[in-house]
């Protein structure tokens, strides 16, 4: 590795960010996506050779101009971040690169390059939330990734999009604000925005009601970022009416950087200085997670768009993440974080599936989808392979992360079996939902309504069976996911006896 | 008495209430935005009114070996937060806009009339 090797963690939020300005000024057509697949591959390389190094020599830090820690500001890499970097830079990466066909369908040439610039301040918000190591950088990338998907989702040709968003936006920001007032609270006990510095100098702290204070801002603020139950209520309508690949896109992974900003505070900063946070977080997150499971689940058996129908089951998902968190141990925090990677895999190649068929099909509703595994074979294909990973059939991505939350709430004993017995309900309801699809598209009679002369392109069901396939290579071969979130839980409950 | 003192406190807690009630309470989205704007005000104030030092001059330093000091961080964090709040109205800005071009309304319960016919 030469002496670029080093700057590596800096890099991966500089190349996005120094690329998308540029690719406003890059008119002919077809530049503007060349440029930003480009910046979103380098992106994914920077975080595979990152990974590596987390795998091999543990933790990267970085000092920003090698000013010292907790006065300079500091950006770190560990196994969750490196975890969920894969995760956001494969997303944009895998959407780009086969989303070209369906972006030229839905953004207007001249828009393009706007919007590709957003895609790119998206991709490099989302990864500077990862590597930066202090809270208010944190906070600054998260309204520049913030920023940039609400033009992203306004971004499509569906007008309901726009009351949505701005729904978002108002939601997203009253969660940001929340973050910052926390983070306010907890300045001006400790006098520190490094996380690190933070979470040794609350030892220090007399009065820990300021600090209680600023938990509870910090975690109902990221809850609604992150669209935990009941706080989830603007995701379904923005995912809906999104451009097809930005749903494929933040679908996959802009909630679950909220979720990772909210195990790094409530675990690595608060966990080992308020009495009983372990127990309070519990309790107070458990049943929103088994609420959102069930209900999350239950709203998708019924909804009849298929985008929103994937929307609810992500709802749904959340909570399985949250569940899995809200466990407060070794083997739940690893369930959960593993299952962030394999939703992620899962509900993105779904996404992109979907993106396919709505350039063939009528619609997005169910009924306008029938038949449309007769006419495109392949892609029905992945989609149903991503299917049975987000229902948990083994073999599968989904199944090794349901089988390792099952062992987790085993663990609470006699306790855990309502948890499991919820799995296991909310997996039936899964195989409904996703059985309604399949009927539909399978079995259905096939109108052969208007033209549907346009082909999807090859390298589109590529991309997708790609994405399929890792589905289920990672069902046989977890190791990566698996020895990734184990260090993360691991390195998030250093202080818990 | 000592509530009273504390009275930039209660400033920023009322300012940021009134906010939370316009955006929660109000249909019309531009006044929701006002609203969200004010509630980002009041986070301002909260992070400006820490930093000041009772008798604390700007961090310039003059040489004086006893001279007290407001700490200058969170001035600079608020106007960092700042650029993010205009940012976010706008957008917001922006959006509504749009959105009256497309539906010919600002309120939301008639676009939302609009959107179910």
């Amino acid at each position: 590795m030469s002496g670029l090797g080093q700057h590596l963690p800096a890099l991966q939020v500089v190349v996005p960010i120094l690329v998308a300005p540029m690719v406003v000024l890059l008119r002919p057509r077809g530049l503007a996506w060349a440029a930003s697949t480009a910046a979103s591959v380098l992106a994914f390389v920077i975080a595979i050779e990152l990974t590596l190094q987390v795998l091999g020599a543990g933790p990267v830090g970085y000092l920003m101009g090698s000013w010292p820690a907790p006065y300079g500001i500091e950006l770190r890499v560990d196994a969750l971040s490196a975890l969920l970097l894969l995760v956001v830079t494969g997303a944009s990466t895998v959407a780009l690169v086969g989303g070209r066909q369906s972006l030229d369908a839905q953004i207007e040439a001249d828009r393009q390059p706007y919007f590709f610039a957003a895609w790119l301040l998206a991709l490099a918000g989302l990864s500077g939330i990862l590597v930066a190591a202090d809270a208010f950088n944190i906070f600054v990338f998260m309204e520049i990734s913030s920023l940039a998907s609400y033009v992203l989702i306004a971004g499509g040709p569906d007008r309901r999009a726009l009351p949505s968003v701005f729904k978002y936006l108002i939601m997203g920001t009253i969660g940001a604000t929340f973050y910052l007032i926390g983070v306010g609270l907890i300045y001006m006990m400790t006098g520190t925005l490094n996380l690190a510095d933070m979470e040794l100098r609350i030892h220090a702290v007399g009065d820990l009601t300021p600090i209680l204070a600023a938990a509870g801002f910090i975690t109902v603020g990221l809850a609604l970022k992150a669209a935990i139950f009941p706080l989830h209520v603007w995701l379904p309508n923005a995912y809906t009416y999104a451009p097809h690949m930005a749903t494929a896109f933040l679908a996959a992974c802009s909630t679950k950087v909220s979720l990772y900003v909210l195990l790094r505070f409530d675990f690595f900063v608060f966990q080992g200085n308020l009495e009983g946070h372990d127990l309070q977080f519990a309790i107070y997150l458990m049943p929103l997670a088994v609420l959102g499971i069930l209900v999350g689940s239950a709203v998708a058996m019924f909804e009849r768009n298929i985008k929103r129908l994937l929307a609810f089951s992500s709802v749904a998902q959340i909570g399985y993440m949250m569940l899995g968190a809200s466990l407060v141990s070794i083997a739940g925090l690893t369930a959960g974080i593993l299952h962030i990677f394999n939703h992620a895999l899962a509900k993105g190649t779904l996404f992109l599936a979907v993106a396919s068929f709505a350039m063939v099909a009528a619609g997005l509703r169910l009924n306008e989808l029938s038949g449309i595994a007769r006419r495109m074979p392949w892609t029905f294909g992945a989609f149903v392979v991503a299917g049975l990973s987000l229902i948990g059939i083994p073999g599968t991505a989904g199944f090794v992360s349901k089988w390792y939350l099952i062992m987790a709430v085993m663990e609470l004993g006699p306790a855990g079996v309502p948890l499991v017995a919820v799995i296991l309900i909310s997996s039936l309801m899964a195989v409904v939902y996703i059985w309604r699809i399949v009927e539909v598209a399978c079995f259905a009679k096939t109108e052969e309504q208007g033209s549907s002369a346009i082909a999807v392109s090859p390298l589109m069901i590529v991309v997708t069976w790609l994405a399929a396939l890792a589905n289920i290579y990672f069902g046989l071969a977890p190791a990566l996911p698996l020895t990734l979130s184990g260090d993360a839980a691991a390195e998030l409950l250093r202080h818990l006896p | 008495m000592e509530l009273l003192g504390l009275y930039h406190y209660w400033v920023f807690a009322i300012l940021l209430m009134t906010g939370f009630y316009a955006v929660v309470a109000k249909l019309n989205l531009f006044k929701k935005l006002i609203g969200l704007s004010l509630f980002q005000a009041a986070v301002f104030l909260l992070y400006i009114t820490m930093s000041k030092v009772d008798g604390g001059t700007a961090p310039i330093f003059s040489g004086a070996a006893d001279a007290v000091f407001s700490n200058p961080l969170p001035q600079v964090l608020i106007l960092t937060a700042i650029v993010v709040g205009i940012s976010t109205t706008a957008l917001g800005l922006g959006i509504v806009v749009r959105i009256k071009e497309e539906y010919g309304s600002i309120e939301e319960d008639e676009i939302q009339e609009i959107d179910r016919r």
